[in-house]
């Protein structure tokens, strides 16, 4: 139990660090930016606190806007995911999630692909729209949504490929 | 009161959620307003700090090009500084400058924000420097923004590239004058509107600060023309201005402080509450 907690503990600080020093600066084509500290949403224990992991979530948000000055946008995502959580797993795992057994590394590739892409898009549209705050720009809304969610689902997908534990 | 307990208990993640997200969207909210963004903004000690210390590491890779732009500038400088005629030969005491109402400070960027909405630069100084809120920023070609929060050591800008800002501007040739606003399309352009139609606008005019907002002084390069048009009602134009300043790269900027600002705002209350 102790090692889920610190390797919890350390994805969080790693991942914030990471996105706030290197991939906020990326601004490919201008604009388009992977926002993979979501990762730690994605990869917390299914088994653990539901409020604990939205409060957690909150905070992995509020610390992002203290980074990029952006109020509360990325903390009203994150916790939009976190929330509805449970309802993708449900979708994607199926029978897995329902006995409570799901270990990320061993699930088949599609389902991890689709659960990504459900968490990543709904965050990024969430997102976008709090930032942009315009309903005369959908377009451009669900532009950066569409775009940023490629960059994001193709780098959270190869970091957990490159950094998942080999299971004997 | 048994009942609305056991509701509490049955729906206390739902109940949370929607806590958080009202708070998260106060702050979002709060941030649409200049000046209201007290508790989460990147002055404080903690993302400053970081940034702070990144910057330290990574100055180094873009000190030539920093380097050419300051020389730009002294060349600049230099130019203005031996072709002015008549003044060369009384020498100005140095107690004469006190006199002018602008006072500058230098700092460096270190976060630079140019691909969202609502871009807030930080600065590495702070409350000790005495910088305070309604400082203009700017570098040796051009406007960057106005100082927003300010900590003990590190300050936020409000960037021009920001939808919420509004910085007067006008004509260098005329004295036409208007706002500087930003559509968040692109980090080489900004707007300019409110210039009445009998203004002579041609593209590759130069467009400056105007000074009447107390914040920039008068004369401060914004950029040139590129194309223009009437707005809706036709009465006046539009003007999608090529900015001088290369936002998505600086690095060494000044602060002015405009001394008499104090005297200037109490006054302009006093007028108002009359």
């Amino acid at each position: 139990m102790n090692s889920v907690m610190y390797r919890n503990i350390v994805r969080f600080v790693l991942l914030i660090l990471v996105q706030a020093l290197v991939l906020n600066h990326i601004n490919f084509l201008g604009y388009i930016n992977p926002y993979i500290y979501i990762l730690f949403i994605f990869l917390f224990p299914v088994k653990g606190s539901r409020s604990l992991f939205i409060l957690l979530s909150f905070f992995l948000g509020l610390i992002m806007d203290l980074f990029l000055d952006t109020g509360g946008i990325h903390a009203a995502a994150c916790v939009s995911i976190a929330y509805i959580r449970p309802v993708v797993l449900k979708f994607c795992f199926g029978t897995v999630y329902e006995y409570q057994t799901i270990k990320f590394n061993t699930v088949d590739f599609i389902s991890k692909l689709s659960y990504f892409t459900i968490l990543t898009l709904i965050h990024h549209f969430i997102l976008f729209s709090l930032e942009i705050f315009n309903i005369s720009k959908i377009i451009l809304v669900l532009q950066t949504t569409l775009f940023s969610s490629i960059f994001t689902i193709i780098l959270s997908v190869l970091v957990t490929i490159i950094f998942s534990r080999k299971t004997k | 009161m048994q009942q609305i307990v056991n509701f509490i208990i049955r729906n206390k993640t739902f109940l949370l959620f929607l806590l958080l997200f009202s708070v998260s969207l106060t702050f979002t909210i709060q941030t649409r307003s200049y000046h209201k963004s007290k508790f989460i903004n990147s002055a404080n000690f903690l993302t400053g700090g970081i940034y702070n210390s990144m910057n330290n590491i990574s100055d180094y890779f873009d000190l030539k090009i920093q380097n050419e732009i300051l020389v730009e500038e002294n060349n600049q400088l230099k130019s203005i500084l031996y072709n002015i005629k008549g003044k060369n030969d009384s020498i100005q005491l140095d107690s004469t400058l006190l006199n002018s109402p602008y006072h500058f400070t230098t700092a460096n960027i270190l976060k630079n924000s140019y691909a969202l909405q609502k871009n807030v630069l930080l600065l590495n100084k702070g409350t000790e420097d005495s910088i305070r809120e309604d400082f203009g920023v700017i570098t040796s070609k051009g406007i960057v923004g106005i100082v927003d929060n300010t900590s003990k050591h590190y300050a936020t800008i409000l960037s021009i590239l920001n939808t919420t800002s509004k910085i007067s501007a006008q004509l260098k040739k005329t004295n036409h004058f208007g706002t500087l606003t930003w559509n968040g399309k692109s980090p080489y352009f900004t707007q300019l509107i409110d210039i009445p139609k009998i203004a002579p606008v041609k593209v590759g005019d130069t467009i400056i600060t105007s000074g009447r907002s107390s914040i920039f002084p008068k004369g401060i390069p914004i950029g040139t023309i590129y194309d223009f048009k009437l707005d809706i009602a036709e009465n006046y134009y539009e003007i999608n201005i090529k900015l001088f300043n290369d936002m998505t790269n600086i690095e060494h900027v000044y602060i002015i402080e405009n001394i008499d600002l104090l005297e200037i705002t109490n006054l302009l209350k006093s007028n108002s509450n009359e």
